[in-house]
Parts: C-alpha cells; sequence; structure tokens
C-alpha cells in the first residue's frame, strides 16, 4: 500500500488490515477464512475496560530523548506521563544518558469543550518550546479534542514555521480503534511525517524496533558479529538518530505487531529491507531470525559460525530443562504478535498449547502479507488451536481458564497476571520483550516456567481465601456468549 | 482557559472510580472510552477483587460517537448484573459520553427494579480532578443508595462516620483511616468508614444511624460529607488537618473529644500514654536526628493541601524545622485557598511561610532551585521531587501522588505512631546519603 506522509491521517488497524478484536474458534478456520476475506468482526454487548490506542502512541513516541508531547486533553489523559518519566529516566541511565522528554497537558475543562481551546495548545506548545527546549514537539489530541473538533493538524502547520524544530500533529483519539496497537501505527507515521529524511548515504546501521530494549548490550554485540551496528528505536534514540533511519542497510523488530507499519514504511519509501520473519524468541525463531538478517546484509557465513558456538553451549542445557517441561499444558493472554510467537516456542520446548487468546488479530500486515509468525505456526502446530479474540475482555479469558483448566497461563499486558492466580491457575509474566531472547532467554525461560509451577504457594494461599468477581452463572456459559454473529453491529 | 498542567500531582474526575473500588463490594461501570480506567489506574494496590480489567466499560467506539451510547450502557450494565458478582453498581461517565449528551442517569434509572442496586455519578474528566470527583461520587451514593436507608434503624450512641484521604489518589488513605479510627475508638468513640478490608455495605447503611461525621480532609470530601449533615441531621465535625506527630494529634483528639461529648478523662489519659510513648522514640533516636550531619533545618513541602498543612505542622511544631515556601498541587478550588494557606501559617513561635497554588511542576521546581535551604535541602513531595532532590544533594520523602519508586501497602504516617514513620522515611533518606 502507498504511505502517505503529507499529513497525519493514518488508517487504524481495522480499517487499514481488517484487523478485528473478536472471534472465537480455532487458528486454522480463522486463518483459512481470513484468507479468503470472510472474516467479520463479532462485537460485544458486554465488555470490560481495556486500554486505548493513545497510551501506545505516546509512550513509543515519548521514549525518544529529549522531546515533547503536548497533549491537548484533560488531565486524566496524561496520567501514564509519571510513570513514563521514571521508566525512560531509568532506561537512558542504563546506557549513561539522561532524557528530557517531557508531557506538557492542556488540562482541558468544561468552558473548552464549548468555546474550544486551540489556543490553550498554541500557548502550551509555546511553554514548552521555552522552557524544555525539545527537539521536537508531538501535538496530540485526544478523545475530548478530537469530539469537539480541534483543528490540531492546522495548529501544527503554523507553529511549524515558527520554530525551528518539527512541530508534528497526531491523532489520539481513543475512541477511534478498539486496537490500541493502531497507536504504534501513529507513532511511526509521526515520525515518518515528521523527523526522518531522504537518505543522503547509506550507513552500517541496522534500525532494532523494539519497547525497551533490556537485550541492548547483547544484541550490540551479537551484531558485532556480523560487522553492524544496531540502531535502537524508539527508546532512548534521538531525533538526530531518527532522521536518518532512511540510511540504514536493512530494519528488524523484535514484535511483528510492533513493527509493521515503519518496517513495511521504510522499505516501501526508501528501500530500507525490512527483515521479515519469525522474531528472535526460542531456537527456531532465533536462528531463522539471525539467519535472515545474515542473508540481507551479506554475512550468512559470519552467522552459521556464532549459531554454531551458541548450540554448542546452550542446546544441551535447553534439553535437559525440555524434559521435565513435556506435556504440560499452556494457555497464552497476550497481544497477537507474541500470542503466536510463545506458542511456538512452548511447542518447540514439548508444552501442548490448549488455547491462546490474542487481543486482537491481524491477517495481514502493511504489505499485505500474513504475519510471518501466524504462518510459521499454521504449519507447525498440531491443527484444531483453540483461538480466542478478545480486546483483553478478562472474563473470556477467566472462562476460558476455567474450560481448560491449564498448568499455566501465560500473560504478557499489566493486571492481567493476577486474575489467573487467583482462579488457582500457576501465572508466568512474559513482561519483558527479551524474556525468550536467544539462546540464553530461552534457557531462562523454560527455567522461569519450571520454578513457576513447582512452587504454587503463593497462587493456593491467595486463592484459597478470595472472592472471585464473577457469578457462578458465569462459568457456566460458553466463552462466546456475548459475542454477537459476525458483522452484527 | 486552560492551564498548564506540566508535571501532573492529580487526575481527572473519572480515576475517582477508585472511590468506588475502595468500597468492598461496589464496582464502578463505565461509560467511557476503553483506555480511560488503565490510563487511571496507574497506582500500586489496585488489583483487589475488582480491578479496571474487571470494570464493565461500554468501550465508546466511533459508532457510539456518531449515534449515542444509551443502548451500548443499557447492554453494559444489564449484563455487568449477570456476570460480575457485585454488591452495587455505580455507574460513572467519562468525557465523550457527557460531549456527545448520553443521560447516564435515564439509562441507570432504568435498572431501579434490578437485583443489585445501580446508581450514577457523572464524572467527566474535563468537569474537575479526581478530587472533585471522589467528593460528586460519595454524594451521589449517599443520595441514590444511602439515603434508601434513612430511618430505618434508630441512631447508634456514640457512633462515628469518618472520612479522610481520598483512596488510591492519597498512597496512605487506608493506612491513615484505620489510625484515625483507632485513636477515636481509643477515646470511647465507634467508628464508622466504608472504605478497605472488612467493610463494604453494611457500612454505607450505617451511615444514617451515626451521631456525628467527621471529615479529616482540607477540602476533599466536604460536599459529600455536609450532604449528610443536611440530609440525615448527622453533625459534621470539619477538621482541615491530618494529624501527624504529637502536637497536632492531642490537639485533634481534644477537639473530637469537644465535639462528640467523648469522656474526656478518658481523652486526657489517652493523650498523656501516647505522648509519653512518642517522646520515649523521639529520646531514643535525638542522637540521630540531632546529629545527623546533612540534614539542615529547613524544608518545603510540595503536595497536596492535606499534607502541605499536615507535614508542615509536624516538622515545624514537633520537630522543630522551618518551613520555606510552599506548594499545593491539587488544584485546590479558590474558596479554601485562603483557609489552607492560614491553617499551614498557624505554626509556633508565629513563624510564618509563603504558600502558592499552582500546578506548574517546571516553576515551582525552579523556585525550589533557588531557595535558601541554608544547607542539604529537605523535599517531601511526589515522585516528581525525587529527581529535583537529587540534582540538588537534597533529601527527599515521596509522600503524595504520584509514587512510583515506592511502595505503601498499610501502613500510616497519621497520628503519633505515623509522625515516627515519616521521621523513619525521612531519616533513612539521610543516611543514606551520609552516615558519619
Amino acid at each position: 500500500m502507498p504511505f502517505n506522509f503529507k499529513n497525519a491521517n493514518v488508517g487504524v488497524r481495522e480499517n487499514r488490515l481488517g484487523s478485528i478484536t473478536g472471534f472465537s474458534g480455532d487458528l486454522d478456520t480463522l486463518a483459512h477464512r481470513s484468507q479468503c476475506g470472510s472474516v467479520k468482526n463479532r462485537e460485544r454487548c458486554f465488555s470490560q475496560s481495556s486500554s486505548c490506542l493513545s497510551g501506545c502512541a505516546l509512550d513509543q513516541l515519548i521514549s525518544i530523548r529529549n522531546v515533547a508531547v503536548v497533549y491537548h486533553a484533560p488531565a486524566g489523559c496524561v496520567a501514564l506521563a509519571q510513570g513514563e518519566d521514571v521508566k525512560f529516566r531509568q532506561l537512558a541511565e542504563r546506557i549513561n544518558e539522561k532524557t528530557n522528554s517531557v508531557y506538557v497537558c492542556t488540562d482541558l475543562n468544561e468552558n473548552d469543550t464549548v468555546f474550544g481551546a486551540i489556543e490553550a495548545l498554541r500557548k502550551a506548545t509555546q511553554y514548552t518550546y521555552e522552557k524544555f527546549h525539545p527537539e521536537a514537539i508531538f501535538l496530540s489530541s485526544s478523545c475530548v479534542s478530537g469530539v469537539i473538533g480541534e483543528d490540531v493538524d492546522g495548529l501544527a502547520d503554523e507553529l511549524a514555521d515558527e520554530y525551528d524544530i518539527p512541530i508534528i500533529p497526531i491523532h489520539c483519539e481513543g475512541f477511534k480503534s478498539r486496537i490500541w496497537a493502531s497507536g504504534f501505527d501513529i507513532a511511526d507515521h509521526a515520525v515518518l511525517q515528521g523527523i526522518v529524511k531522504p537518505p543522503e548515504k547509506k550507513n552500517n546501521k541496522i534500525i532494532f524496533k523494539n519497547f525497551f530494549e533490556s537485550a541492548r548490550p547483547q544484541i550490540t554485540e551479537l551484531f558485532k558479529e556480523i560487522g553492524a551496528e544496531p540502531q535502537f528505536v524508539y527508546c532512548n534514540s534521538t531525533v538526530e538518530e531518527l532522521s536518518h533511519l532512511s540510511e540504514a542497510q536493512a530494519m528488524v523488530c523484535i514484535c511483528g505487531t510492533l513493527g509493521t507499519y515503519l518496517g513495511n514504511a521504510l522499505e516501501e519509501t526508501y528501500g530500507v529491507p525490512y527483515v521479515r520473519t519469525i522474531n528472535p524468541n526460542g531456537i527456531t525463531g532465533f536462528e531463522t531470525w539471525f539467519r535472515a538478517i545474515g542473508k540481507t546484509i551479506g554475512k550468512e557465513a559470519e552467522v552459521e559460525r556464532y549459531i554454531e558456538r551458541q548450540r554448542a553451549i546452550y542446546l544441551p542445557q535447553i534439553e535437559e530443562v525440555k524434559r521435565e517441561l513435556k506435556g504440560l499444558r499452556a494457555v497464552i493472554g497476550m497481544g497477537p504478535g507474541y500470542t503466536y510467537e510463545v506458542s511456538r516456542v512452548l511447542q518447540e520446548l514439548g508444552m501442548e498449547v490448549v488455547h491462546g487468546l490474542a487481543w486482537h488479530y491481524d491477517y495481514k500486515y502493511d504489505n499485505g502479507q500474513i504475519p510471518p509468525a501466524l504462518e510459521h505456526l499454521l504449519k507447525t502446530s498440531p491443527k484444531g488451536l483453540k483461538l480466542t479474540v478478545a480486546d483483553q475482555q478478562n472474563y473470556e479469558v477467566m472462562s476460558v481458564l476455567n474450560y481448560h483448566k491449564p498448568d499455566i497461563y501465560f500473560s504478557r499486558h499489566p493486571g492481567s497476571t493476577v486474575w489467573a492466580i487467583k482462579q488457582g491457575y500457576a501465572a508466568l509474566f512474559v513482561a519483558d520483550e527479551y524474556m525468550i531472547f536467544g539462546y540464553e532467554g530461552t534457557l531462562n525461560f523454560a527455567k522461569s516456567i519450571l520454578d513457576t509451577i513447582k512452587n504454587r504457594s503463593f497462587e493456593k494461599s491467595l486463592a484459597a481465601r478470595i472472592k472471585l468477581p464473577y457469578t457462578k452463572w458465569w462459568y457456566e456459559q460458553d466463552t462466546d456468549k456475548f459475542l454477537k454473529p459476525e458483522g452484527a453491529r | 482557559m486552560a492551564k498548564i498542567l506540566d508535571q501532573a500531582r492529580y487526575k481527572c474526575a473519572l480515576a475517582a472510580m477508585q472511590t468506588v473500588q475502595s468500597i468492598p463490594g461496589a464496582i464502578p461501570v463505565l461509560h467511557s472510552g476503553p483506555g480511560c480506567a488503565s490510563k487511571l489506574n496507574d497506582n500500586n494496590g489496585t488489583s483487589g477483587r475488582f480491578s479496571p480489567n474487571i470494570y464493565p466499560c461500554t468501550s465508546i467506539s466511533e459508532k457510539e460517537v456518531v449515534f449515542g451510547g444509551a443502548d451500548k450502557l443499557r447492554s453494559t450494565i444489564s449484563n455487568a448484573l449477570k456476570i460480575i458478582d457485585a454488591d452495587l453498581f455505580v455507574v460513572l461517565s467519562g468525557c465523550t459520553g457527557e460531549i456527545i449528551g448520553d443521560d447516564i442517569q435515564e439509562v441507570a434509572e432504568e435498572f431501579e427494579d434490578a437485583e443489585k442496586p445501580v446508581i450514577w455519578a457523572k464524572t467527566p474528566g474535563f468537569k474537575g480532578n479526581n478530587y472533585i470527583g471522589h467528593d460528586w461520587i460519595l454524594k451521589s451514593i449517599f443520595e441514590q443508595y444511602v439515603r434508601k436507608f434513612k430511618g430505618e434503624a434508630p441512631k447508634e450512641k456514640g457512633l462515628v462516620n469518618l472520612f479522610a484521604g481520598v483512596p488510591q489518589q492519597d498512597p496512605y488513605w487506608l493506612g491513615n483511616l484505620r489510625e484515625l479510627e483507632r485513636l477515636l475508638q481509643s477515646i470511647g468513640l465507634k467508628t464508622n468508614t466504608i472504605f478497605g478490608f472488612d467493610r463494604g455495605l453494611e457500612n454505607l447503611q450505617k451511615i444514617p444511624t451515626a451521631e456525628y461525621t467527621i471529615l479529616v480532609s482540607p477540602w476533599a470530601g466536604l460536599e459529600s460529607a455536609k450532604y449528610l449533615e443536611k440530609e440525615f441531621n448527622i453533625p459534621l465535625l470539619h477538621y482541615p488537618i491530618l494529624p501527624i506527630g504529637a502536637a497536632e494529634t492531642t490537639k485533634f483528639l481534644r477537639t473530637v473529644a469537644e465535639f462528640t461529648g467523648a469522656d474526656k478523662e478518658l481523652t486526657e489519659s489517652v493523650i498523656q500514654q501516647n505522648e509519653a510513648q512518642f517522646f520515649y522514640y523521639l529520646e531514643r533516636y535525638a542522637d540521630t536526628i540531632l546529629e545527623s550531619r546533612i540534614v539542615s533545618k529547613r524544608f518545603t513541602v510540595v503536595s497536596e493541601a492535606q499534607y502541605v498543612i499536615a507535614v508542615t505542622k509536624f516538622l515545624v511544631n514537633d520537630m522543630g524545622l522551618f518551613p520555606q515556601k510552599l506548594f499545593v498541587t491539587d488544584d485546590t478550588p479558590e474558596a479554601f485557598r485562603e483557609e489552607v494557606s492560614q491553617e499551614t501559617n498557624t505554626l509556633n513561635y508565629d513563624i510564618k511561610t509563603k504558600v502558592e497554588f499552582t500546578t506548574d511542576g517546571f516553576d515551582l521546581q525552579n523556585q525550589i532551585r533557588k531557595m535558601d535551604f541554608g544547607g542539604s535541602p529537605l523535599i517531601i513531595g511526589s515522585n516528581w521531587e525525587k529527581k529535583l532532590a537529587h540534582e540538588l544533594k537534597g533529601h527527599f520523602v515521596n509522600i503524595s501522588y504520584p509514587m512510583i519508586e515506592k511502595i505503601v501497602i498499610n501502613s500510616h504516617v497519621a497520628g503519633y505512631s505515623g509522625g515516627l514513620y515519616l521521621l523513619e522515611d525521612i531519616y533513612s533518606a539521610a543516611l543514606s546519603m551520609l552516615k558519619i
């Protein structure tokens, strides 16, 4: 699809990719039906609070060092600022840097909803520029500024002439999409629209898109093996570094859901090859991914040498742990990228994935192709893998757990782990995107699974003493009880 | 005109969903966007029986923005009643539902005959912050739920409804409430509180039977407490000072005893015993406190009105320190500002200080940079002040929201013992920098 960076409009995933948030069935059926274009979303007549795209978009952008987000919103929307300030300060300290990225909010009040407050946004932008000297300012709309029709784009255009830094509008109305991953695309679009410049000369960098770069030291070492230098985005990157993204020799991403927009846009617009493989989780994942990188930059031999060395160290140890994991039954509840990834790794470790829950479903990415992790899983997974697509609908997760009674539940989203434990199931929070990275990560992950199922004290004690939030009636219903028929609004 | 909110120290009215969550058995039902609750839930200690993952939510989408969301709210409430095992459902509106004109009252009232009570409160974020939202929600609960129990049971002699800090917004909300309860009980009163472990709807039902209501808060919660006075004829003691340490806790107990007619002799003996114990500890730790080489005599507080008043009084009147300019960051309504300033400035030796009401974090921190602390600064504030204290080589204690790098599970800073806990925090911060 053609990418247009002349304005701030980027379609949400429902419209751009046909992605859905409601399905109940199995993976093969869903994939088959979506390939022939016959899958329609199933809306819910009951839902629980989940997440909105603004968090994903702004978290990405504020992680760039020394930028500002001026948030045209009521005070509650900017409640993410304090946590992110601490998080990104700590992450910058890890690489001996500082970040002064900052959120400023216009704190919209009732009068503003009646009379508009675009001048307040102008004033807040000026304040932000003068006080914090950011290297770029993102002007973000919100549900309120979106519904009352504030012309954030118009103001950004005007201010772009006044200031010597990029002033980039972004549209973060939370009601636009049930798929918060749409926020990743909004952030990518903003960076491409306002910061990335056309290439002047190519460099030896490989763009590495991730979340919080915990494996930065290992990846830096790994890339040295193949004579490349990683450019991590967006966490800890700078506006100057981002302006050169078009000059990189390739791009990879730790999560397909996270990388689709930037990767495909850089490839299509500036010819930066986007290495699309399954992700470097587990052994198959890592080796497939690293070989594809080697091939893209012509370093196949170096890659093979590395793989051989690492295999010798880690495979025997992993085999050892695998013996104890064999046959354990798991349920997974994550974003779609990680649901497929973690399913593959668990199967690789000899476990049985009895049910996957994905918070949404992209049947294709921005290149029009099926996500590689999904394609791979369709080939390797035992047939009939049960799949529920639900935007973190906890009551459905609990129903699935109650039905399968697994040995372990894998979560990845804040606030979701405790519920499995309260129902008495062991649960492991796959928080960090590098938790299963490469050989060492896979080994540590396997050990964590064992530790989790071997000491059940915490969940047993807690589950015995708490009252569950759902009625007995709910546990007797089918999980898809509140899903309307396909296509019904 | 909107303000410039830099380094937010409060959230929006909808965040007072946490007030509902803090009443065991009650659950918010949100008519809001899908992400409001998860964003507003940036605290520790919120994975209770219900959490935002459990809150029913209409997850307003473009369809509702265009066609209205009343139907979605209706189906959300009616199914919530089937799925969620709660005792009280409180429908709360967010910004979008209010702007598009959905009438949550009308929809909620359709459930008047439901098996479980369904009530409502309008809490759009643009109408106020969560200190105010807390008050609106309590008032709604009193009006729509508690009022049903008016006259059901006779007044209970010596029973006091007690309210203090805003749940979750104040990290010490529950510890302080329990400590205040304990203090009231120690002078022979019976207490009725609605928040936290082992409380709930029975306590809401008991509210009309209380003889008195005591609100320990400079301003948050006053409207709902006054409602109880007017509607149920329950005399209100509005006590603006959270008592920390000996001097203030003693004053608090005497005022309460005077107001409620509690046994004066008992009160005095409780005071004497508690003061003796408080100073027993201070005597033992006086060496540490007096001879810590890098704690100067001057401090500032950057916090909600509650802690600006309370910490200042404690550090000045019990500990002999001096306040520099103080910053109140909870957007205290104009009507209360004079009183907050005055209360903060009622100090021993007629010590006076400036009090500024501001939401501009950048500006207030710049002012602190220029202050003369006569040595290492002591900054009591929110997590935002941590970086500043580090930069100024000062001592820092996080006492109020946001609290990111510290957790408070059930400790308190209120009362005699709370003063000691606060000293533990202050001198731990100092000792971690220099122990000679």
